[in-house]
């Protein structure tokens, strides 16, 4: 057993925890506050190599296994998770093609990714179906030489910047799951309407939109996989996505914690700094505790990933503990800080209304417990 | 072209430093590495010349422990050719560091045209290396420059001076320029540059290669301590007017005797 990084590996981290020191975190308010898009900073991030992990060498990308691309996400989501969420969401529409996409179709999506810089979205939820993700109404049906699209998606990650949609939709509702699909469309194809920006409690860098579908046509070599494989691909795209998003609220919690540590060294109460007081030494160690099991779980799910081995379980545990331990860190933080944390001049309120969605997209908390049962129960 | 580009490796900035038990040097088990600020702008200058020449070499010479090799790796990463490493305690003095670098150099088998290296290193700030070795090396040298501009075998270089006025000087290569902030903006070790920098070539030379032993040494340690923490301050109550007076005296004859600064 080891648990140590490889020099390479501390060298990547480095790079990334450099990027989010200096280029993130210096400007995350300003971009929560005026819910500004991060093009600049994404664009940069893309020149040093920090996106895209997930496309294999032979298509362009730099070969990073799923572990890379945990302390890479870690580390960007240290530097602010919203607009680590619009960096990941690149990862999450480009994985279905890496998973289900044929030789000729990660050549012509995935490619261009490593060549110039784009963005990227994956469209599954719909206004009426998020956690039930089977209950897909969006259509794809066959027109003959093309597919049609008809429907509406929402909350869609960076919709409207995106040069590349991944659209999961149903060939038959009545197939259920059996129907589900997934297929590449070009988000500037007549007939999509890309929403307004939602004005959204954190994650405010980030760009979250509904997108409509109407009658859009796509080209039939655009379907990764066969119709009605777009299930199973969704699936095995989590099992890839569930550490990603696991190691970004690690890299809030951490954010949280050292903060934490910073500030109760520096504040003093009954003339002594608070870091004295056992009440905020337990919480401290709490939020210490969490942190490193966090990690262990996250790497773990991704070691995982590189090995082949079905990690559906760890990743669900990962996904939830993460999430939920950023929640408690984030709000531990605040309170260490007081009257301080709760005012939007530090930096901790801000962590605490970013860690909120980690509890909710990419399988909600409840979800993910469904899936540890459903595995450990079978 | 051969650029020569002296690095230092150095604790990073966060460090908590902690002296060894002894007092001979400070502890290094825990500290972690960093390339020295100031050689940054020595390396990103290199970088920026061979961008423009093509065919320069960029070569990275560091003496220091090969323990941990971050400072070579990094500086490779961003874009240099090949690094020599010359083995030796962390805790050299100037003189001989510049011994080691000067042999690294010429063992390189390398006729150097420009040698960089940042003006200061930020952990024991002697500000000295650069200018022994161009003594050494016999070559002229402009240090703690803002501005580069080579133009064939000339380089005319820029130096701050008192008041913010600026010294310009032209130098024939080959010769040596010690790098300050404000020359330029390093660049980040790219991922794709992370992965290259694996395969490109790493010489490591012990001292005695390049020519260098304890005689060389100018310079010997006696003592590493923290300086002592500072007393609390006083203060003193002069609301009561009719006591002011008296106040004022004391504290002024404590400034003289105790604080020692009137």
């Amino acid at each position: 057993m080891d648990f140590s990084l490889s020099s390479e590996q501390r060298e990547i981290q480095d790079l990334a925890y450099k990027f989010a020191k200096n280029e993130m975190i210096p400007v995350a308010h300003e971009y929560d506050e005026q819910g500004k898009f991060p093009t600049e900073i994404f664009k940069k991030a893309w020149e040093l190599g920090l996106l895209n992990t997930c496309i294999p060498a032979e298509y362009g990308g730099s070969g990073f296994s799923a572990v890379d691309g945990v302390l890479i996400c870690e580390a960007l989501a240290y530097g602010c998770m919203g607009m680590n969420s619009s960096f990941m969401a690149n990862d999450l529409a480009l994985l279905p093609i890496v998973i289900g996409g044929n030789d000729a179709q990660k050549k012509k999506f995935l490619t261009p990714f490593t060549e110039e810089f784009k963005i990227a979205s994956f469209c599954l939820t719909e206004p009426g179906n998020g956690s039930d993700a089977g209950g897909i109404k969006t259509t794809i049906k066959d027109g003959g030489d093309h597919w049609i699209i008809n429907g509406e998606k929402m909350w869609i990650t960076n919709a409207g910047y995106a040069n590349l949609f991944v659209v999961y939709g149903t060939i038959d509702v009545n197939l259920k799951h059996k129907g589900i699909s997934a297929i590449v469309v070009d988000p500037k194809s007549p007939g999509i309407e890309v929403g307004k920006k939602e004005d959204k409690m954190g994650h405010r860098a980030s760009d979250t939109r509904g997108v409509r579908f109407n009658n859009v046509k796509v080209a039939k070599e655009n379907m990764l996989g066969k119709p009605g494989e777009g299930w199973a691909i969704a699936m095995a795209t989590l099992d890839h996505s569930r550490p990603l998003v696991a190691s970004s609220a690690l890299g809030g919690s951490q954010h949280a914690l050292d903060l934490s540590i910073k500030y109760s060294k520096e504040r003093n109460q009954f003339g002594v700094a608070i870091a004295k007081h056992q009440a905020v030494q337990f919480m401290i160690a709490e939020m210490g505790m969490k942190v490193a099991c966090a990690r262990l779980l996250v790497h773990k799910a991704a070691w995982m990933c590189d090995q082949g081995e079905r990690n559906t379980e760890i990743a669900s545990y990962a996904k939830a503990f993460a999430s939920d331990s950023c929640m408690q860190i984030t709000t531990d933080a605040v309170q260490i800080y007081g009257g301080y944390g709760y005012s939007r001049e530090y930096p901790v309120e801000k962590l605490m209304r970013d860690a909120k969605l980690l509890q909710i997209y990419e399988g909600t908390s409840q979800i993910q417990r469904l899936v540890m049962a459903r595995e450990l129960l079978k | 072209m051969n650029i020569f580009v002296c690095v230092k490796q150095v604790p990073d900035t966060e460090t908590k430093i902690t002296p060894t038990s002894d007092g001979s040097f400070i502890e290094t088990a825990s500290i972690k590495w960093i390339m020295n600020p100031y050689d940054e702008f020595a390396v990103e200058q290199a970088l920026l010349i061979k961008q423009a020449n093509p065919a320069a070499n960029v070569s990275v010479v560091r003496v220091g422990s090969v323990k941990d090799t971050e400072a070579l790796r990094t500086a490779m990463a961003m874009g240099a050719d090949d690094a020599f490493l010359v083995e030796a305690a962390d805790n050299l003095d100037s003189y001989s560091i510049a011994k080691a670098l000067k042999g690294a150099i010429e063992k390189s088998g390398k006729k150097p045209d420009l040698v960089l290296a940042g003006k200061q290193a930020i952990d024991d700030d002697a500000l000295q290396v650069p200018q022994i070795l161009a003594e050494m090396m016999n070559l002229p040298s402009v240090s703690v420059i803002v501005g580069f501009e080579l133009n064939g075998t000339t380089v005319k270089a820029k130096r701050e001076v008192e008041g913010g006025a600026l010294e310009v000087y032209e130098v024939a290569t080959p010769c040596v320029f010690a790098t300050n902030k404000g020359l330029n903006t390093p660049r980040y070790a790219s991922l794709p540059g992370i992965m290259k920098a694996k395969k490109k070539p790493m010489v490591q030379l012990s001292l005695a290669d390049v020519g260098v032993s304890d005689a060389d040494r100018r310079v010997k340690y006696s003592q590493f301590r923290l300086p002592p923490e500072k007393p609390a301050g006083k203060k003193f109550d002069a609301t009561d007017a009719a006591k002011q007076k008296e106040i004022v005296a004391q504290v002024v004859g404590l400034l003289r005797t105790e604080a020692k600064i009137i």
